[in-house]
């Protein structure tokens, strides 16, 4: 009588989760889903495009030396003077559109990922200073935050910019005020949750100071969420600092994002030259799409609920 | 209710007075108008008199003081560049912007609701995937470029459709003029409209989805099978009425948003509105008419949140409209 391998009776039993960091086990959920690993191929992509912008681009659109209007509105595919392809035409300084738009990519993400890191600070410290010290503090903070998110992001940050001016700076400061509210609400309620859990009565009763208690238990426990808003909110910032810039309101015309590079085609778009809008439009698309979908999947890995 | 009114009231009213006062010295502070408003060749004397005409040699506190006491009064000050009232300056542009927004509702209504309820019917099917994705990319989408896209697309290529202005207008009681009585009016509006309308269709289907989703594995529903009713009858009358309630709320406040966004798309449609009125005057520092405007659109916001939450507590009686702490 021939006995059967110990494989084919027992369930297949799974490596113990134990064993793996929770970093493995996140990376490992993440790439069950084909889409969301796409989304990250694809920003991957876009992140390097722009940080490698002047060794891919075809030229220094920002070079005046190396410009020529005659080669200004060429179609998409047309021939330059000196060999090369536009394969994204030219814009209306016969700028090739390819490498204004890895250019543009490079200020568009740096400005969202600049404002996105203040934001995520200060939302952070004022979501758990609400949730730590309530009381007095806590009603206030929330009742801005409240107040905050009642109007909508593109109003506040067209106030704002009526009232700081425009350039760099006060666009990222825009941003920044109109995003430290969802920090500060989500990281609050996640704090409050954490607050009633054992290991905080744990290290209350060791007598800890409040700064170690809140930085060094809360705080890491309460990331998981913050993660996934502050992905979602790249993209929201990327895309209101487009919109700002199209309205003439955002960046100067020295720092030519994808929203001042839609703009530029603007004029040029009712007589049929579609491309000077079209590409960095699709630019900004696939940005904000990538992001998005790396938010949707972060969303599900990181919720404990939904973990197996 | 009557104590949560007035408590709203009161505290709409403080965030009316702080905006005022942030705004106010926020939009002074910034710039000068005259070098924009004066003819450079001016001499000394005409720059002088122009200065005490638009009460710009006063001190901030006292422009402050003459601005607030003029607001409550319905009067915001003449506009710099347009020498007329700011406030009849703005209401002149809002019947233009609130059809804009109403038009743009109905269509993410009529396109958001039956969309979700078809996604959430069959979550699983492709049509129920394809809604669902394409609610992604409606989220995705940056506004303006979509407009401008529907510019090249409706406008340039195939020529159907004008691309900027209202087109005729009809004038509503005698007074309001609107273009959706015209043939013209309806050809201008339906393209900014579907613009300002797709991320609320977005939204919609999202949310409608979700809440059918839910709804169908209620008893509810189980016992309105067991009851035999159509299939028809169950969706449209017990889980839609169901589902209603959130909705409900989110177009409420969705409307303001639409005012605020409306921003945007008049700005690419040239729609003659109040939030294109907003950009002229930020270009050109026409300061009574940024602050009216502001003021204004605050004040909006403030009468649609509560008007929602009066509404909600109206539609599900278990909400208590009690003020919630934090």
């Amino acid at each position: 009588m021939s006995t059967l391998p110990d494989a084919a009776i027992a369930p297949p039993v799974r490596a113990p989760r134990r064993a793996t960091s929770p970093a493995w086990r996140i990376a490992t959920d993440f790439v069950e889903n084909p889409v969301a690993v796409f989304g990250l191929a694809l920003l991957a992509l876009v992140v390097l495009a722009a940080i490698f912008a002047p060794f891919i681009s075809p030229q220094n659109p920002y070079d005046l030396a190396q410009l020529d209007v005659m080669e200004s509105r060429l179609e998409p595919g047309s021939k330059a003077l000196n060999g090369g392809t536009y394969w994204l035409g030219t814009d209306d300084q016969g700028r090739d559109m390819l490498s204004a738009i890895f250019y543009g990519l490079r200020i568009s993400l740096s400005v969202g990922v600049a404002s996105t890191v203040l934001a995520l600070l200060i939302g952070l410290t004022m979501g758990l200073a609400a949730a730590y010290f309530d009381g007095r503090l806590e009603t206030l903070i929330m009742r801005i935050v409240d107040i905050q998110l009642s109007f909508p992001a593109i109003l506040i940050a067209l106030i704002l910019i009526a009232v700081l001016g425009q350039g760099t700076g006060k666009v990222i400061a825009a941003l920044v005020t109109v995003q430290w509210a969802y920090y500060a609400r989500t990281v609050r309620s996640a704090a409050l949750v954490e607050k009633r859990k054992e290991y905080m009565e744990a290290a209350r009763c060791l007598a800890l100071p409040p700064s170690r208690i809140v930085f060094r238990h809360l705080l890491p426990n309460c990331l998981p969420p913050m993660i996934v808003v502050a992905t979602v909110q790249v993209a929201a910032a990327i895309a209101l600092e487009a919109t700002l810039s199209f309205l003439g309101l955002g960046l100067p015309i020295t720092e030519p994002s994808l929203g001042l590079l839609i703009a530029n085609g603007y004029q040029y778009l009712l007589s049929g030259k579609y491309w000077i809008s079209f590409f960095p439009g699709l630019a900004l698309l696939v940005t904000i799409v990538s992001i998005n979908l790396v938010a949707d999947q972060l969303r599900d890995v990181l919720n404990p609920r939904l973990q197996k | 209710m009557l104590v949560f009114i007035l408590r709203r009231s009161l505290q709409s009213v403080v965030v009316l007075v702080l905006m005022s006062v942030l705004v106010f010295v926020g939009v002074y502070a910034v710039g000068n108008p005259i070098d924009i408003l004066i003819n450079p060749q001016a001499d000394q004397i005409d720059r002088e008199r122009a200065i005490a005409a638009l009460g710009l040699d006063k001190s901030l506190p006292e422009q402050y003081w003459t601005f607030l006491t003029g607001a409550l009064h319905g009067d915001f000050g003449k506009s710099f560049v347009h020498a007329t009232p700011a406030v009849s300056l703005i209401l002149e542009r809002m019947p233009a912007t609130l059809e804009l927004a109403f038009a743009a509702m109905l269509i993410a209504v009529i396109l958001g609701i039956p969309l979700g309820l078809w996604a959430g019917l069959r979550p699983n099917g492709i049509s129920g995937r394809t809604i669902m994705a394409g609610s992604i990319l409606g989220f995705s989408l940056p506004t303006f470029w979509v407009g401008l896209m529907l510019i090249m697309v409706f406008s340039v290529m195939l020529g159907w459709l004008p691309s900027n202005g209202r087109g005729e207008t009809v004038e509503l009681f005698g007074v309001v003029p609107v273009s959706f009585l015209t043939l013209d009016g309806w050809r201008h509006l339906i393209l900014p409209a579907t613009n300002l309308a797709l991320f609320n269709v977005a939204l919609l289907i999202r949310l409608t989805r979700a809440g059918t989703h839910e709804a169908l594995l209620q008893d509810y529903v189980k016992f309105a099978r067991a009851k035999g009713l159509t299939n028809g009858r169950i969706i449209g009358v017990h889980v839609l009425r169901n589902i209603l309630i959130p909705i409900v709320t989110v177009v409420g406040l969705q409307f303001g948003a639409l005012i605020g966004f409306a921003i945007v798309t008049e700005s690419v449609f040239a729609w003659p509105g109040m939030g294109k009125l907003l950009i002229d005057s930020i270009n050109v520092l026409d300061r009574p008419v940024i602050v009216a405007y502001l003021l204004i659109i605050v004040t909006f916001f403030i009468v649609i949140n509560l008007a929602v939450d009066l509404l909600y507590s109206a539609l599900d009686p278990r909400v208590r409209l009690t003020e919630l702490k934090g």
